[in-house]
């Protein structure tokens, strides 16, 4: 049974912290009222993470949570495992109805099971009337209709990275902004010698990252409003035929790159031009010899394409709470806890541009200016589109993704192993597959 | 005489245990409780989800051979059961081929014989993982040593596309199986080769049998029987390989790599697909048992091996 109290002045002592914090927000404008959630009797919680990418986001996390038990006294037991683990994991921990009680998922995970799923509405809505907002992208991963059922928790934020010299050199003294700029950049670097490149292999990050940039930038998309496949379309022959002209420009062997290819290939000087997350530049500047690469790295968001607006795919975190979770109401306060103001600006702060704000009131977290180059990650959340773009997502999105369908398409029209017409079939006719249903 | 009888209890432990059969059934039981356990119900059970559509977290209904239809449709997976095949024939052909050469060439009287042996067997030991991240350096499409090698040799201008292409890939794929093959069958058969007695050998010389007459009806006729039991796990590790793919390739460059025990991998585990990947699974199954069909029927005959034929 759970008892939601939304009485202000009896917190229990154990969320006299909380409470105190939220006390000061209390307005009679408030159209949404603080939930106050208290914890059950001798409540015990786990949390299943994806292995942090960087150790500030773990030092934080954990401190955070310290926090949380030395205030509740609730004990709370982080587990990890690696991120791509997670998927199979809180899939059968949902069907299983045991296991951990919270998972940090990714993508559309949430709306693989939502019948499994608490149903934090009131909380994420309270969050985000405090917080300036839900970015859209975020909020799609986490909500069905105006229901959460899940807590938007971040993005994880991919721009291109380019080497400034290079690009000076290329005859270009501010990056394009739009994709026809950006060819025309990407032939330049190709003719200087210092090529770009993007994964056109199996990279389960970078490489998808890369595809749905290249598919909504031109106004394609997978799937309709209705969940009707719609990728064989003008728009996307158009993203293709771009891709193919971008491709001649690459390094020669991206058709076989997978995630960290690129990494390997731009810290090596071998590209001049790539896209990834933050940890490339941290992993320039973390190491001596790398330093003159680390100076003249520089960020900057997806040039923007006949759509006229950002749209990127960044792998994107919520929390979910299982109903199995036998103490919900201290997992709520847990999750409450560590989504306010305090704790999760430290954590954006510890993750080092790597995570990006799900509200909009963290958007001026100090992380953000703290190095130009950070700047772009900010965006993250705002420029994100769910991967099941424009459909509803659930099984047939997700499957789509891990079947490779987008990046299938694009790397076979560019080799030339089909013809643009040919490849947006073929993608058509395996999304059907999944879209069936 | 006495009239005394002595009545036996029906049931009792100790007639059980006088009862050959029921021993024998006793004896067998932790074995039979073994197999079905742990190979029998997974098998049932991979063969059942293949006729239903479940996903992970989510149970299935049996929906009879759907997914084997779409397979039947799917250009993916026919590509996959291609690229399976073309990887066991060429790599299970290379691998027999050269590991019975270096078998015979380590039998023969050479110094450092069991260097050489202990040598050999390095590939074999070394974790599959760990050989395919090696390989997955030297086919990098920048840093691969063998095209630093040969540009500095000044015998081409740019790097080898290793993975890039279908058909380089292929071949970068399969040479690094047939490396990790090669020991299993060169050891092997090498045990074989020393089974056989010098004596006939030597009879077929005094007979004035060339070496090659020695080998073609000596030492071939004896060994049959290894080689069908050596290449019968040979091609089941072929094609049944998932590890070296997986570093390698993870099935691209668009699929051209993709074996079938990769692509049920990538369909049911990331793609939630338990049904579909168990079915591309259980569509391995007849390939398998033709292989083994064949080496234990044909390999194993006794003309064959007594060197004469059919």
């Amino acid at each position: 049974m759970i008892i939601k109290r939304r009485d202000f002045l009896t917190a229990s002592a154990g969320l006299a912290g909380m409470a105190g914090l939220g006390a000061m927000g209390i307005r009679p404008s408030f159209a949404q009222t603080e939930p106050t959630y208290t914890p059950e009797e001798g409540a015990s919680l786990r949390l299943l993470r994806w292995v942090p990418f960087v150790k500030g986001d773990e030092e934080a996390w954990n401190a955070n949570t310290q926090k949380f038990i030395d205030q509740t006294g609730i004990q709370v037991r982080i587990d990890q495992e690696s991120w791509e683990d997670i998927r199979p994991k809180a899939a059968v921990a949902a069907n299983v109805g045991s296991g951990p009680d919270m998972v940090m998922c990714w993508f559309d995970d949430a709306h693989q099971y939502p019948d499994k799923l608490v149903d934090v509405t009131e909380l994420a809505n309270y969050l985000g009337e405090k917080y300036g907002g839900w970015y859209d992208g975020v909020r799609g991963y986490a909500t069905r209709g105006d229901q959460f059922i899940a807590m938007p928790l971040t993005a994880i934020g991919n721009a291109v990275c380019y080497r400034d010299s290079h690009m000076q050199a290329a005859g270009f003294s501010e990056f394009p902004e739009d994709t026809e700029g950006f060819l025309e950049l990407c032939k330049a670097l190709k003719a200087n010698g210092t090529p770009a490149g993007f994964p056109h292999g199996k990279a389960v990050g970078d490489g998808n990252n890369y595809a749905h940039w290249l598919l909504w930038s031109h106004g394609g998309k997978m799937v309709d409003e209705d969940g009707k496949v719609a990728i064989n379309s003008p728009e996307t022959i158009e993203a293709i035929n771009y891709a193919r002209a971008l491709y001649e420009t690459f390094i020669p062997g991206t058709e076989s790159w997978l995630d960290i290819n690129n990494n390997r290939a731009f810290l090596a000087g071998q590209i001049s031009l790539t896209a990834n997350g933050v940890s490339l530049y941290y992993a320039a500047k973390n190491d001596e010899a790398l330093k003159e690469i680390a100076e003249d790295l520089r960020t900057t968001n997806f040039p923007i394409g006949p759509v006229g607006e950002s749209a990127e795919l960044h792998q994107t975190s919520s929390i979910v709470l299982f109903n199995h979770c036998q103490y919900p109401e201290a997992a709520k306060a847990y999750i409450k806890f560590m989504m306010e103001a305090d704790q999760m600006n430290a954590w954006i702060e510890g993750s080092s541009a790597y995570c990006c704000q799900p509200l909009k009131a963290f958007a001026d977290n100090p992380i953000w200016t703290a190095d130009p180059v950070h700047a772009p990650y900010a965006r993250a959340s705002e420029t994100l589109r769910p991967n099941g773009y424009a459909g509803p997502l659930g099984y047939a999105s997700a499957g789509v993704m891990a079947d490779y369908v987008l990046v299938d398409m694009f790397a076979s029209a560019v080799t030339g192993q089909s013809t643009p017409e040919e490849a947006a079939t073929e993608a058509e006719r395996r999304a059907n597959r999944y879209y069936r249903i | 005489m006495s009239t005394m009888s002595i009545e036996k209890p029906r049931f009792s432990l100790s007639t059980l245990m006088q009862n050959g059969n029921m021993l024998a059934l006793l004896f067998m039981l932790p074995a039979a409780v073994f197999l079905i356990c742990f190979l029998t119900y997974p098998l049932g059970l991979g063969v059942w989800l293949g006729f239903t559509d479940t996903r992970i977290g989510r149970e299935g209904i049996f929906i009879g051979l759907d997914n084997y239809q779409y397979l039947a449709s799917d250009g993916v997976f026919w590509l996959s059961v291609f690229n399976t095949l073309l990887y066991t024939t060429v790599a299970s052909a290379v691998k027999f081929a050269l590991g019975l050469w270096l078998a015979l060439i380590l039998n023969e009287k050479l110094p450092f014989k069991s260097f050489f042996r202990a040598i050999i067997l390095l590939p074999w030991v070394v974790p599959t993982v760990l050989s395919a991240l090696a390989f997955w350096w030297i086919y990098d499409a920048q840093f691969s040593i063998v095209s630093w090698s040969l540009i500095q040799l000044g015998i081409i201008d740019s790097p080898i596309n290793f993975l890039g292409t279908p058909n380089n890939a292929r071949a970068s794929v399969i040479t690094a199986n047939i490396w990790r093959g090669i020991p299993f069958v060169a050891i092997s058969l090498l045990a074989g080769l020393q089974t056989i007695p010098q004596s006939l050998h030597e009879a077929a010389s005094l007979d004035g049998a060339t070496s090659w007459q020695r080998f073609r009806y000596v030492t071939l006729p004896m060994l049959t029987p290894i080689i069908a039991v050596v290449m019968t796990f040979s091609v089941l590790f072929t094609f049944t390989d998932f590890q070296l793919i997986y570093v390698l390739t993870k099935g691209g460059p668009v699929n051209a790599t993709h074996l079938m025990a990769t692509l049920s991998f990538q369909r049911a585990i990331p793609g939630g697909q338990l049904g579909e990947g168990a079915a591309i699974a259980v569509a391995m199954i007849p390939f398998l048992l033709a292989a083994i069909m064949f080496s234990f029927f044909g390999l194993q005959r006794r003309k064959w091996q007594q060197g004469g034929q059919d």
